[in-house]
């Protein structure tokens, strides 16, 4: 059995002496007799490091990962390249293993690197102020209702249609709680559509791109909340931010997002982050943890956590959330990765992505019994219509090493036909072209079957 | 103002408020002692103009780094003047309560109740 | 925009245009028109203003940053209420390998058998320590699972038809509590605690009425004593149909000795991150699984993970179960914190059942051995325990009497702790202890790191008597001393000017 423990047995009766009792016992002896376990619990007994080693191993083995097929898996998180100096750096001590930066003095490096990750996220999103991150980005759209509520004190969100329907459903559940309604704004021809808009309307929620990779006309939308005194809350993916218009420039309130694909591991879903940004006007609304400048006693620059008064451990049932964690490794991981990019770095990835996903576009809609779904500007990711089961064709396609997307008729009943395809920078041409040839074959082959018993 | 003091023409309630009655408008603020209590407050969070406030109720807050306190009401009334000036300065309030420190001036709904505060002596005589 | 030493560069000052890192891999489709695939009314107008910086430079920069943080693996951390433990490698490890690491969080349950069982097995252990018998992975924090406890009750009671309005919360409560506790949409109602750092029964039976939906408790409590009147207090709360959470922040004192399901919680949480060892990450990432009682279990959030035995002697399949019709629904997006999964899980099956136990009877010596050394003559009349008990894995003293004596502060004796290299406890919470200081010292933590540190109080308490000045203007050796907070609050600069 593997031990972190230096205590011996001489060592810990020594320690006894000097607390004054007898036994290890005797420090548990204020717990009722009758609430005492009085037996081991019933796990397996512990391991050396190697057998555990192999245990993990094994398990890892049993599953089927990016690396082990070309993968067009996206809806949300993606498999983008982590550069090795991110490893490198998040793997320090010094990174990985403190707590939440109470004591600044001894903390600079994690707080100027929380000040940097903020500045970055406030540069894509085009908002002056972010927080220090959040758990990730479905429930950060949740936590963006909160602001919105108690903003407005309004008591509707109308969402749209084409938000991770994992962030519609967290923010169902959260909303609940919180006392909000929910209702839904359609998609016509892939984009949000906006009915007029009262003033019970607390704040709309949009994605960009939305769900289905369609690049969304997010200005007018805002506007029309703005009209109303309503809130804009647009959750985004932050890769297409480097070409698209800022949420920001389009008058949104409060942009969110899933951090993952800024030098994130895909970890099965988590841990991420979630980005937050705000206007200026809602600095005191945001949640969570966030640094900030000032000078030390003798006049140096240093960085604290501030604006602490909104936060749960000082404002208690008034706080504006409970969160007190920020996914300060990971938020790390992403300031250093978009550091690595660069200013034009990152707008040379989105333009690659950009390109290779027109390249995909336009083979996938050429293949025999594949359409695209809709005819709008997308970015990363692209939905198409499948002249055949979509399960039946995905498992044909695995057969061949392809991994080909995601079927969204798990989640929009209305498109059980349709595939959603993910194109990161690992996808090459020549995996696209063997996607291409893979969906030709299994939706021929489907076809045929489907000919066969009709 | 490092030395505490509560001056003769003002009344207070018993939250720490102080309020300065001219006819049938009042000014409000906190009391040194409160300020004091608070540590170097660093946000006022300015309330609405023309906003109905009720005596022994909560119209506002102020803020310290690590702590959040409501600022009660003295007296009840519409609020006709708000200290802007403290959105950029809030040290203000600890640097002089009772002069640039102003919170809010009201005009009152009931200047009778001014009869329930107390004076300056009886004040301290809260904090022995 | 403020000048700084060169050691104090943010990554912006160490931009210069045309630097950089990142070489993009090889465009190998046919180029079209960026009009053409983007029309330019939705794009931006200027590229944000990343940091342009060569990769030698960035790896110097973070590294100089690292060396200006405090860290678990290089000093003694003994913050109260956190469980500042050893983290081990070999979890880094496991957690890096591809097969956990690069697996797609919508991968095909069927491709997925060996993420899907490690929940499995991990839920099944979590539920075992907690004495619950069903488990959700989803909550990604303690204040998550907190909500998500919230939450399971109000479903809980409308679900029998019972619209309830409150919740019970000790006057000690992490702040967690009462902000969880509005955001579901109910009101807080605090209970006191009593003279020797129990609930008070007698206003808690005052409180429990029939319109409370939930008591959320600590046990060991905020003070680090066990709550002795547990099972009186289970009786009141069940007897008005309410139910018993359970914040498991402090489950490391008690993991293998007694069980929260045994003293009638109804829903736990963990803190991965403190009792299973996911290394703090200056402030995350960590995860907040929840166990509940059978009553509970149709409200859990979706999806659950479920095994389904094999047939004609296949083994047992893995599975998400989204067909729940009474779940809350989903807290957050995919299936939790998979990575904090692994590690939490390779560090049980590395102690297993004896060596878990071990921790905690472990936790409970180290604290009540630095209790002790700090009842001593030198310390005991400045920083007296709160509570003249023995404690579980962390303990409460008081600074007032040291205010009053030495003239410092509970806050300067924190700061000149830093010039000594070890980090400061939890201070000013909880919040019913004046000036107090609540130390967890961890099992992993040597008999001589505890010596030393003992040795250090009373020797900064020696220190004060002479001088108190030097305590009240620590720290002198870390990278920078002490900052201005109010400045920081009143003119919030929150991101870097360009």
């Amino acid at each position: 059995m593997t031990s972190y423990i230096s205590a011996t047995e001489a060592e810990r009766r020594e320690m006894l002496a000097a607390i004054g009792v007898g036994s290890i016992d005797d420090l548990f002896a204020d717990i009722p007799a009758q609430l005492r376990l009085g037996r081991a619990l019933a796990l397996d007994a512990g391991l050396s490091e190697q057998e555990v080693y192999d245990e993990l191993r094994a398990l890892a083995a049993r599953n089927v990962s990016a690396e082990d097929e070309v993968s067009f898996l996206g809806a949300g998180m993606y498999d983008s390249y982590v550069p090795a100096l991110v490893d490198s750096i998040i793997s320090r001590s010094e990174f990985l293993t403190p707590y939440t930066p109470y004591q600044p003095e001894i903390s600079q490096g994690g707080l100027q690197a929380m000040f940097e990750y903020q500045t970055a996220i406030s540069e894509l999103t085009g908002l002056p102020v972010s927080n220090a991150s959040v758990y990730e980005g479905p429930s950060a759209v949740a936590a963006a209702g909160y602001v919105a509520k108690l903003e407005n004190g309004r008591r509707r969100f109308i969402v749209a249609r084409g938000v991770h329907p994992h962030a519609r459903e967290t923010l169902a559940t959260l909303a609940k709680g919180y006392g909000m309604e929910t209702e839904e704004a359609p998609l016509r021809d892939g984009r949000t559509e906006l009915a007029p808009l009262d003033d019970s309307v607390s704040a709309i929620i949009l994605q960009q791109p939305n769900f289905l990779g369609v690049v969304e006309d997010v200005a007018p939308l805002a506007a029309a909340a703005r009209e109303a005194g309503a809130l804009t809350i647009c959750s985004c993916d932050p890769i297409p931010l480097a070409l698209l218009k800022p949420p920001g420039e389009c008058g949104v309130d409060v942009a969110v997002g899933e951090g993952q694909t800024l030098g994130n591991r895909l970890d099965f879903g988590g841990p991420s982050f979630g980005f937050f940004a705000v206007t200026q006007s809602l600095l005191r609304r945001i949640p969570g943890r966030i640094a900030g400048e000032t000078t030390d006693v003798e006049g140096r620059r240093g960085f604290v956590l501030t604006l602490q008064t909104r936060e749960q451990h000082i404002r208690r049932e008034r706080a504006t959330s409970n969160i007190c964690t920020s996914q300060a490794l990971n938020a790390l991981a992403g300031v250093i990765y978009l550091s690595w990019l660069g200013r034009r770095g990152l707008v040379e990835l989105a333009e690659l992505m950009l390109q290779r996903t027109a390249y995909a576009r336009e083979r996938l809609a050429a293949v025999e019994g594949v359409e695209l779904l809709v005819d709008q500007p997308v970015v990363r990711e692209f939905a198409v219509r499948l002249g055949a089961p979509v399960e039946s064709v995905i498992a044909r396609c695995r057969e061949e090493g392809i991994n080909p997307g995601y079927p969204l008729g798990r989640d929009y009943p209305e498109l059980d036909d349709c595939l959603l395809v993910a194109i990161t920078e690992r996808r090459t041409r020549a995996d696209i072209d063997r996607l291409a040839d893979a969906l030709a074959a299994a939706v021929a082959t489907e076809r045929e079957r489907l000919a066969v018993r009709a | 103002m490092a030395e505490a003091s509560y001056p003769d023409d003002l009344l207070y309630h018993s939250e720490h408020d102080w309020a300065r009655v001219d006819g049938d408008t009042a000014t409000f603020g906190i009391t040194w002692y409160a300020q004091d209590a608070l540590g170097e407050v660093v946000f006022f969070e300015a309330p609405k103009l023309g906003a109905q406030i009720v005596k022994d109720e909560s119209y506002t807050e102020v803020e310290s780094v690590k702590a959040v306190s409501d600022v009660i009401a003295p007296l009840s009334g519409e609020i006709i003047e708000v200290n802007t000036a403290l959105g950029d300065q809030p040290e203000t309030i600890n640097e002089d309560p009772y002069g640039e420190g102003w919170l809010i001036k009201v005009k009152l709904a009931d200047p009778s109740e001014a009869e329930s505060l107390m004076d300056a002596a009886a004040y301290q005589a809260t904090l022995a | 925009m403020m000048r700084a030493s060169d050691d104090r560069l943010t990554i912006y000052e160490r931009s210069r245009p045309g630097r950089r890192a990142f070489v993009a891999p090889l465009l190998d489709v046919p180029e079209r028109a960026l009009d053409e695939l983007l029309p330019p009314e939705l794009r931006r107008s200027e590229a944000p203003r990343l940091p342009e910086v060569a990769e030698p430079e960035i790896v110097r920069h973070y590294n100089r940053l690292s060396r200006r943080n405090f860290d678990l693996d290089t000093g003694f951390y003994p913050l109260g209420s956190c469980t500042m433990k050893y983290n081990p490698k070999l979890h880094e490890r496991v957690a890096g390998l591809p097969g956990h690491a690069r697996l797609h969080p919508l991968q095909d349950p069927s491709r997925a058998q060996g993420a899907l069982e490690l929940m499995w097995k991990l839920q099944q252990s979590l539920g075992e320590i907690a004495g619950l018998p069903h488990v959700s992975l989803q909550p990604s924090a303690g204040s998550h699972g907190e909500l998500a406890g919230v939450l399971l009750t109000r479903a809980y009671h409308e679900d029998h038809g019972d619209r309830r309005t409150k919740v019970l919360t000790p006057d000690n409560a992490h702040g967690t509590n009462p902000a969880t506790v509005t955001m579901a949409g109910y009101e807080v109602v605090k209970v006191g605690t009593d003279e020797r750092g129990n609930v008070d029964l007698d206003d808690l039976r005052a409180k429990a009425t029939e319109d409370v939906a939930c008591l959320m408790l600590t046990n060991p409590s905020t003070v680090g004593l066990f709550e002795q009147g547990i099972e009186e207090i289970e009786r009141i709360v069940h007897g008005v149909g309410a139910t018993l959470y359970y914040d498991g922040a402090n489950l490391n004192a008690i993991m293998g000795i007694c069980r929260p399901g045994d003293m009638g919680f109804d829903i736990v949480h963990f803190n991965l991150h403190k009792s299973f060892t996911q290394p703090h990450g200056g402030g995350g990432p960590g995860a907040g699984p929840i166990a509940v009682a059978e009553r509970i279990e149709p409200y859990l959030p979706r999806p659950q993970v479920i095994v389904r035995e094999g047939t004609n002697g296949s083994g047992p399949r893995y599975d998400l179960d989204y067909d729940r019709p009474k779940s809350i629904g989903r807290l957050r997006g995919f299936q939790g914190n998979y990575g904090v999964f692994v590690r939490s899980y390779a560090y049980i099956r590395s102690l297993g059942a004896a060596g878990l136990r071990e921790v905690s009877e472990v936790a409970v010596l180290n604290a009540n051995y630095l209790l002790a050394r700090l009842q001593r003559e030198g310390v005991a009349e400045y920083l007296p325990a709160a509570y003249d008990r023995i404690c579980k894995h962390e303990f409460v003293l008081s600074g007032t009497p040291m205010k009053r004596a030495l003239g410092i502060k509970t806050l300067d004796l924190a700061k000149r702790l830093l010039d000594f290299g070890v980090h400061p406890p939890t201070v000013y919470f909880p919040l019913i202890v004046d000036e107090a200081l609540l130390i967890e010292p961890t099992e992993t933590e040597t008999k001589e790191t505890l010596d030393r540190f003992a040795d250090i109080v009373a020797e900064i308490l020696r220190e004060a008597a002479e001088d108190p000045e030097l305590a009240r203007n620590a720290p002198y050796a870390t990278p920078v001393r002490r900052l201005d907070e109010a400045q920081a609050a009143r003119h919030p600069v929150v991101r870097q000017a360009m």
